[in-house]
C-alpha cells in the first residue's frame, strides 16, 4: 500500500508561565492510502494535538511546532507550506471532524451555507450547483429531507445530525485523509454506533484514510486497521488491531484494554481501573513515562527510557520488559488472544 | 417575523403606560404645588386662580385621568413656566437638533469603535490592541466637558478651523459630534474586543479554518455576525440617548436641543413639560428596544426560531 501520510519526528510544545509542556514528543508513524489508524490514549497523551498539528491547526494556541519536525502529506511537507498551500490542501485533500458538533458548527450559518463554503472555497462552481452538491452530500451521510435540512440551523438538527451535517462538511470536496477527533464523545451509545457503520460505509465507498482519535479502544476493535498507544507525548505501542488486541505487549495497553467494560473475566467482578495520574508534562521524562503507574516497573524503567522494540513489521512496543534481559510477565487475564470472547 | 414585531409592540404599549402612570405619580408626590415651587410669596386668591387654571385643585384621580386623555388625544400638556409653549412643539423645535448630533455620532462612534474592537482583538497584545485599549480607556474615563475644551482649544484658538459655538450651519456639528463619538468609541471597542476574542476561540472558527477558509473570511462571515450580537444589546440604550441629547455638550457648544431643554425644564420645576418630554423619551426608549430585538432576532437564528413559535 502506499504511504499517504508519513510524520517524522513530531515535537509539539506549549508555552505556558509554568514552563515549556512538551505535549507531544518525537512522534513517527504514517498512514497508508485507505486505511484507519486509531490513536489511543487518555486525556492529555497528546493525540489530539498530535493530529491538529497534522492540519496546522495550533495557531491560535500556544502550541509550537519543534523545528525538526516534518508531516509529508504525499511526500509535500505540510510544516513547510505556505499559507496558500496550506489552504488548499485544508478542507480538500485533508478534512476534520471534531468532538463537539454542536460548539463545532457555526450557530448563525445555515447548514447547507457551511457545507457550500467548503466547496465554493475549493471550487468554482455556482452558488446553486454548491448547493445542490451539499444536498447530495446530506443524502450521502443518511440525513432524510436533505433539501429541507439545508436551510436549517444547527440548532434545528440533533446532535447525531449534528455530527452528519459535519461529516458532509467534511467530505464536502473528497479528502484523502479524514482525521476525526473523538466523533462519537459527545453523543450516545446508539448514535455512535450507527454514525461509526455510516463512517465506515463512506470510507470504504470513498477510498479515504482515517485518523481516529479517541480514548474508547471499544470502538477502535471493529473500525480500525491499525492501533497507536499515546501516553504523556509518545507512542508506546503500535500494531495491527489483531495484534494489540490479541498479543498487547505493553503494561499501558493491558491498563487500557482491561478498562474497557465487558472485557473482564466475569461480569460480576469490578472494573478494572489504573491508578495514579499521567505525569507532568512540564517535566523532561528522561525515564520511561508510564514507570511511576505501572505494576511490573523495574529499576531500570526509572533511569532511562525504553527504546521501540520491534516485534514484527507492523508491530512495536517501547517498554524495557521486552528487553531479553527482563524477567517475563504474562499478559494478564482477560485480555489477549486466548482469553478473548 | 411579522407576528414576533406585533407581540413586541403589544408588549411596548404596555410598558408605555405603567412608565407613564409611575411618572405621573412621582411628579405628583413631590411636596408642594408646582405653583408654589415656581413663585413663592403669591397671594393665596392668584394661587387657587392658578391652581384652579392648570386643574391642580382637582383630586389626584381626576387629573390622573384627565391627563391619560390628554396623552390619547396627542396632547402633552403645556408649559407652566412659558404659558402658551407646547411640549409638542418642544420636542418638534428641538428634537431634530439633538438627533442630528446625536445620531450622527453614535453611528460614527459605533462604526469606528466596533472597527477597532475587532482590531484589537485579531492583533491582541500587539501594538495595535495596546494602542486601541489605551485610547479606549482614555475615551471612558476622560469627561465629554474636558474633551470638549480640549477640542475647542485646540480646532478653534490654536488652529482656527471650526466655530467655537452656534448652530445652523454645516461647520457647527463638526467638533460637537467629535466630542460625543469618543465615548461610543471607546465603550465598543472594547465591548466588541472582548466579544471577538470569544468568538475566536469557539470550535467552530476551527471548522472554519480546517475548510481552508481564508482568515479574511473567518472574520467577515464567521466572526463578526457572532461577536457583533452581544453588541446589540448595546446599541439600544445608546439610541434611546440621542434624543434625550447631552445636556453638557449641547450647553458648551450652545447648541439649541432637547437636552438642555429637559435640563431648564427640571431646574425650572416645569412639571408638565418634565412629564411630557418624559413619556416621549420612553417611548423613543421602548421603540429602540424594538429595534434591537429585531436586530438580533435577524442576526441570531436561535432568538429568530424560537419567538416564532
Amino acid at each position: 500500500m502506499s504511504e499517504l501520510l508519513k510524520v517524522e519526528n513530531l515535537s509539539v510544545s506549549f508555552l505556558s508561565y509554568a514552563g515549556e509542556v512538551r505535549a507531544v514528543r518525537d512522534v513517527s508513524f504514517h498512514v497508508d492510502a485507505r486505511e484507519t489508524l486509531a490513536l489511543v490514549g487518555e486525556s492529555g497523551c497528546g493525540k489530539t494535538v498530535t493530529s491538529k498539528s497534522i492540519m496546522r491547526l495550533l495557531g491560535r494556541t500556544t502550541g509550537v511546532i519543534q523545528p525538526g519536525s516534518h508531516i509529508y502529506y504525499k511526500g509535500e511537507d505540510i510544516l513547510a507550506m505556505d499559507k496558500k498551500r496550506l489552504s488548499q490542501i485544508r478542507g480538500s485533500e485533508i478534512s476534520m471532524i471534531f468532538q463537539d458538533s454542536m460548539t463545532s458548527l457555526n450557530p448563525t450559518m445555515t447548514v447547507g451555507a457551511q457545507i457550500t463554503e467548503n466547496i465554493r472555497t475549493h471550487a468554482r462552481v455556482s452558488r446553486a450547483d454548491a448547493l445542490r452538491r451539499a444536498e447530495e452530500l446530506l443524502r450521502m451521510v443518511e440525513i432524510p429531507n436533505p433539501h429541507e435540512r439545508l436551510r436549517n440551523y444547527p440548532h434545528q438538527l440533533s446532535g447525531g445530525m449534528r455530527q452528519r451535517a459535519m461529516i458532509a462538511i467534511a467530505l464536502a470536496m473528497d479528502p484523502s485523509l479524514l482525521i476525526a477527533d473523538e466523533p462519537t464523545t459527545a453523543l450516545d451509545v446508539t448514535i455512535q454506533a450507527q454514525l461509526l457503520d455510516l463512517l465506515r460505509g463512506l470510507k470504504d465507498r470513498l477510498g479515504m484514510s482515517i485518523i481516529l482519535v479517541t480514548h474508547d479502544l471499544g470502538i477502535v476493535s471493529d473500525f480500525a486497521d491499525r492501533v497507536q498507544v499515546m501516553y504523556a507525548g509518545r507512542i508506546v505501542e503500535r500494531g495491527t488491531v489483531e495484534e494489540i488486541f490479541q498479543n498487547p505487549r505493553h503494561p499501558y495497553t493491558w491498563a487500557l484494554l482491561r478498562s474497557i467494560p465487558g472485557m473482564a473475566p466475569d461480569r460480576k467482578s469490578r472494573l478494572y481501573s489504573l491508578h495514579g495520574t499521567p505525569p507532568d508534562l512540564l517535566l523532561p521524562l528522561e525515564h520511561c513515562p508510564f514507570a511511576a503507574r505501572c505494576e511490573y516497573c523495574m529499576p531500570i524503567c526509572k533511569k532511562q527510557p525504553p527504546a521501540e522494540t520491534v516485534l514484527s513489521d507492523t508491530h512495536g512496543a517501547a517498554c524495557w520488559l521486552l528487553h531479553p534481559n527482563a524477567p517475563r510477565v504474562e499478559i494478564p487475564r482477560g485480555i489477549g488472544g486466548v482469553n478473548r470472547d | 417575523m411579522l407576528k414576533f414585531t406585533l407581540k413586541r409592540l403589544g408588549y411596548m404599549l404596555v410598558v408605555l403606560f405603567i412608565v407613564v402612570t409611575i411618572t405621573f405619580f412621582l411628579v405628583h408626590s413631590i411636596p408642594g404645588d408646582p405653583i408654589t415651587a415656581m413663585v413663592q410669596d403669591l397671594p393665596e386668591e392668584t394661587r387657587t386662580v392658578y391652581l384652579a387654571r392648570y386643574g391642580f385643585d382637582q383630586p389626584l384621580g381626576v387629573q390622573y385621568v384627565r391627563f391619560i386623555k390628554a396623552c390619547l388625544c396627542g396632547n402633552l400638556g403645556e408649559s407652566l413656566r412659558y404659558p402658551g409653549r407646547k411640549v409638542i412643539d418642544i420636542v418638534r423645535n428641538y428634537a431634530p437638533v439633538s438627533g442630528v448630533i446625536g445620531g450622527l455620532s453614535l453611528a460614527i462612534g459605533f462604526t469606528i469603535g466596533i472597527l477597532c474592537g475587532i482590531l484589537a482583538a485579531l492583533n491582541r497584545n500587539k501594538w495595535p490592541d495596546k494602542l486601541i485599549m489605551v485610547i479606549a480607556i482614555l475615551g471612558t474615563t476622560i469627561p465629554t466637558f474636558v474633551t470638549a475644551a480640549v477640542l475647542q482649544y485646540l480646532l478653534t484658538v490654536t488652529w482656527p478651523i471650526f466655530p467655537t459655538t452656534g448652530w445652523g450651519q454645516a461647520k457647527h456639528i463638526v467638533l460637537p459630534v467629535l466630542c460625543m463619538c469618543v465615548g461610543p468609541v471607546a465603550t465598543y471597542a472594547r465591548y466588541m474586543r472582548s466579544s471577538v476574542l470569544d468568538t475566536v476561540n469557539q470550535d467552530y472558527i476551527l471548522t472554519a479554518e480546517a475548510k481552508g477558509v481564508s482568515q479574511f473570511r473567518i472574520v467577515t462571515r464567521h466572526i463578526f455576525r457572532n461577536s457583533f450580537l452581544p453588541c446589540i444589546t448595546m446599541i439600544c440604550s445608546s439610541i434611546a440617548g440621542i434624543f434625550s441629547g447631552s445636556f453638557i455638550i449641547e450647553s458648551i457648544f450652545a447648541i439649541p436641543g432637547l437636552g438642555k431643554y429637559f435640563i431648564s425644564a427640571i431646574n425650572d420645576r416645569d412639571y408638565s413639560v418634565v412629564l411630557g418630554l418624559n413619556i416621549i423619551f420612553t417611548g423613543i426608549y421602548i421603540l429602540a428596544m424594538l429595534l434591537c430585538d429585531i436586530l438580533m432576532a435577524l442576526t441570531d437564528p436561535r432568538i429568530r426560531y424560537s419567538n416564532d413559535r
